[in-house]
């Protein structure tokens, strides 16, 4: 048994400089230096900080990633998605369930294994996956598992819990262990990179102004799916008065479906760091944050090591290019779990070290962002756009896509088509045109957007992949004949429940009775009112929730009553009422406390 | 007295409104009835219940978070919002357990009173029958987590009023759970029955013991008059 020490939380402080609003860092190493986050590393981390246990406990107890009580040495995380569950994850589960001898959310009597479900961890297009201890397994079968158990039970045999982010040694040392490059088609935005430097330079040759006003006049547009005018945001925010200004970038990858983030950051760092570097330019801004989602923790050695040589080079730190006050650099902060930190407001309050609940607005972060100053946050293949709109011209980037959608997307495509991955294409493809590119003529129905965005049937096929018509973040999820799609849209509504923060009533309530309604339908107990009910409930969420992901929820089972009413007709009852809870359920806790079944007869 | 500078129209009524003001603030001051839960006018808002909800300038916001700005068109007392409101208390009535009829607060009760208000029958949704753990660790104050709808108005009151942060969140989404700053129960840490924070509690979720039925049944403050009625009351009052 390992136990906490608190001079090892008193180390991780002083690491940190006891700094409050590094939290996240700080918890990090607690959880994985120590295993857990127990009540005796809570109390020493309050008064290390100077503030409440209770405060520790709010944000500790929000994130997936963190635990209160020690769980196994090994944390093997599978990916539970809508995509997963087609490609067999269910059978990689019982796998794992029968090689380690408990159940989902079990822990092994020797402390080594803990096996459990996991919210998207960005690998749609290598499903099934798993994450162990931060390392990303992916392509999984059944047949791996014995081999990745004993793996695991060969490393580390000193017993002392393995690096976090993960080092590439644990890495290698796992079957499995290999994330394929996700790029399948490039484009013009991938096509003919710049050399290191270029786009710096290109920037340098302009003032800060005529730089926002090129961004502005290509008509970038955010590319995580809100579609945000990027020139207007920086202009926005580079006149907003404070001490410091902050570009942000966000990496908080999370809509399940979507992996194009981790292709940039793997495969084209440069580019987002570029694009980065060029804003603290237009900005006047001197720190940028990259939130990087927990998932993708096992990038971190490679960014790191791309960051540092860049300020090698001379293109990050001190007199960025050679040009004397042009001083920015880049740090990196992990997630560590919560989906809801990829709406901006979450993602601030997170990089501040508290829980992410979204916040109010007004301010926008333009005025009041990180830690109340200024802050630009841009997804990260928007700061790619940016980079070659700096170098190549906003006609170049404007010259492509429709004309509300300037430019190219990156799209994310997986499930039932032969290549998935991610795919270059103008804004303004049909659903049609993507589907043929990738190889999913077959589709019965295509998720566009995720969970949140919408379930797209073949009559609307022709539709635009555009910010004026089916607008996206890239999640493209392509769904076949056999597929049933009111097990998806339940599929979609358990990750809301999963994911809804509980901040607002309207979304941590609703998102649960919307599965609850959604469960009844898919058991073939829901009558007409049921439908008319979870239709009525689903508006109100969508009005009275705080934020987007609350607004976004009932999505799915709307767009799917919308498209596929015959699949609810089907599953109908009848009768006008059908109670929820049967009485089978109502009977259950007096049958356990009884010790025996109900006599048929008195019933 | 500030100076109004700003002024907008809530249902057609025109309110007129400090800058800083909230649009709850101001219609409260101008005798405008806006429900709502989890705001409490000594507190700062926290947006938490959403049951202030109004359209304003077509676009759906909470009336407590959001500033007055001149010119700005509200609507409020309309079917579709008394509709969601609704949905909304049922919500909470579902989330947790509470037993009107034999409860501590009854009459008191912020929740009851907004379902009597918006015309709640009985819930349609789902009851959720959550577990959570009574704590009678303190001499003065009981907490029944049952009761409790996650409002924030203690965390509020006990950090800005009290200076104590007694109170706190822990978990997320649907397991979102009231939060102590002690492991033992509220009976280990700084909170006394005369704090803001044992004040506010909209529910009966913080009970101050012994003291629960000096005001019988029936003689409570919403059994006499609906919730909002003495906002209302401000504004069909004659101007001196």
């Amino acid at each position: 048994m390992r136990t906490v020490r608190a001079p090892a939380v008193d180390d991780i402080l002083k690491e940190f400089g006891s700094d409050r609003t590094r939290l996240m860092d700080i918890v990090i190493a607690v959880q994985h230096r120590l295993g857990h986050v127990s009540g005796e590393s809570v109390r020493a981390l309050a008064i290390g900080l100077g503030i409440h246990p209770v405060e520790v406990e709010d944000m500790v107890s929000f994130y997936s990633f963190f635990d209160r009580d020690l769980h196994g040495r090994f944390r093997i995380r599978l990916s539970k998605t809508a995509i997963s569950l087609i490609k067999g994850a269910r059978a990689v589960a019982s796998a794992f369930e029968d090689a380690l001898g408990i159940a989902m959310g079990g822990t092994t009597p020797d402390g080594e294994f803990t096996l459990e479900w996991t919210s998207d961890i960005g690998m749609a297009d290598q499903e099934p996956a798993a994450l162990v201890n931060g390392v990303v397994l992916t392509a999984l079968a059944p047949a791996d598992v014995p081999h990745i158990v004993a793996a695991l039970r060969q490393s580390d045999r000193d017993g002392a819990l393995p690096s976090y982010p993960p080092h590439r040694v644990l890495g290698a040392a796992l079957p499995n262990a290999n994330v394929r490059p996700g790029l399948v088609k490039a484009g013009p935005l991938l096509s003919d990179l710049p050399e290191r430097g270029a786009v710096i330079k290109a920037a340098l040759a302009m003032t800060p102004e005529a730089l926002i006003e090129q961004i502005t006049s290509s008509k970038l547009r955010g590319r995580g799916g809100a579609g945000f005018p990027t020139g207007m945001k920086w202009r926005l925010t580079r006149r907003s008065k404070g001490d410091e200004h902050y570009v942000v970038c966000n990496a908080d990858e999370g809509e399940p479906g979507t992996f194009k983030d981790r292709v940039l950051l793997s495969e084209y760092p440069d580019l987002v760091f570029d694009g980065m570097t060029v804003a603290g330019f237009a900005l006047g801004s001197g720190q940028g944050l990259v939130y990087l989602r927990g998932e993708y923790a096992y990038l971190w050695d490679h960014l790191q090591e791309v960051l540092e040589s860049r300020r090698k080079s001379g293109w990050l730190g001190k007199s960025i290019g050679g040009r004397d006050g042009f001083d920015f650099d880049i740090r990196i902060q992990l997630g560590a779990g919560a989906y809801i930190c990829g709406e901006e407001s979450s993602l601030l309050e997170s990089l501040e070290g508290k829980r992410g609940a979204p916040r109010d607005r007004p301010p926008f972060p333009t005025e009041r962002g990180y830690l109340g100053q200024p802050t630009a946050i841009d997804n990260v293949e928007t700061f790619a756009c940016a980079a070659r709109i700096v170098e190549k011209g906003s006609a170049w980037f404007a010259d492509q896509g429709t004309k509300l959608s300037t430019g190219t997307k990156l799209m994310s495509v997986a499930g039932d088509c032969t290549d998935p991955g991610v795919y270059e294409v103008p804004l303004g493809i049909t659903v049609n045109e993507l589907l043929d590119l990738v190889g999913g003529a077959d589709a019965e129905f295509v998720q566009i957007g995720g969970p949140s965005g919408q379930s797209v049937a073949p009559k609307d096929f022709g539709r635009r992949i555009a910010y004026e018509d089916l607008s996206t973040g890239g999640s493209t999820m392509v769904f076949g004949r056999r597929r049933d799609v009111l097990e998806i849209a339940l599929q979609f509504a358990e990750f809301f429940v999963d994911e809804s923060c509980g901040w607002c009533a309207p979304c941590r309530i609703g998102t649960t009775q919307l599965k609850l309604a959604m469960e009844k339908v898919v058991a073939g107990r829901a009558t007409r009112a049921d439908i008319a009910g979870m239709e009525a409930l689903s508006h109100t969420v969508m009005r009275m929730s705080r934020c987007g992901l609350g607004q976004m929820a009932p999505n799915p089972i709307l767009s799917t009553m919308n498209n596929f009413p015959e699949l609810y007709e089907a599953r109908l009852r009848e009768e006008t009422f059908v109670p929820t809870v049967t009485l089978d359920q109502a009977l259950r806790e007096a049958v356990e406390v009884q010790g025996r079944e109900p006599v048929a007869a008195a019933i | 007295m500030t100076d109004k500078t700003i002024s907008f129209t809530i249902d057609g009524i025109r309110v007129e409104a400090a800058s800083g003001q909230s649009v709850i603030e101001a219609c409260d001051a101008a005798g405008v009835y806006i429900p709502r839960l989890c705001h409490h006018p000594e507190l700062p808002p926290s947006g938490n219940c959403r049951v202030c909800t109004c359209t304003i300038n077509g676009r759906q916001s909470a009336a407590c978070v959001t500033p007055a700005t001149h010119g700005m068109v509200i609507e409020n007392n309309t079917p579709r919002l008394t509709t969601d409101r609704r949905t909304l208390i049922e919500m909470l009535f579902v989330e947790g357990v509470h037993p009107c009829p034999y409860c501590v607060a009854s009459g008191d009760c912020e929740l009851q009173a907004l379902g009597y208000r918006l015309g709640m029958t009985a819930p349609t949704e789902s009851y959720l029958w959550p577990r959570r753990k009574l704590d009678a660790t303190h001499p003065d104050i009981y907490l029944d987590h049952d009761r409790c709808i996650l409002c924030s108005r203690c965390i509020r009151a006990s950090r800005m009023e009290d200076g104590k942060s007694v109170f706190g969140f822990e978990g997320r989404g649907i397991a979102m759970r009231l939060n102590i700053d002690a492991e033992g129960g509220l009976g280990e840490t700084q909170m006394a029955a005369i704090d803001k924070a044992a004040r506010v509690c909209p529910v009966a979720c913080i009970v101050i013991k012994r003291d629960s039925y000096r005001v019988p049944n029936g003689e409570r403050r919403y059994d006499k008059s609906p919730i909002g009625a003495d906002i209302e009351a401000k504004r069909l009052e004659p101007k001196p």
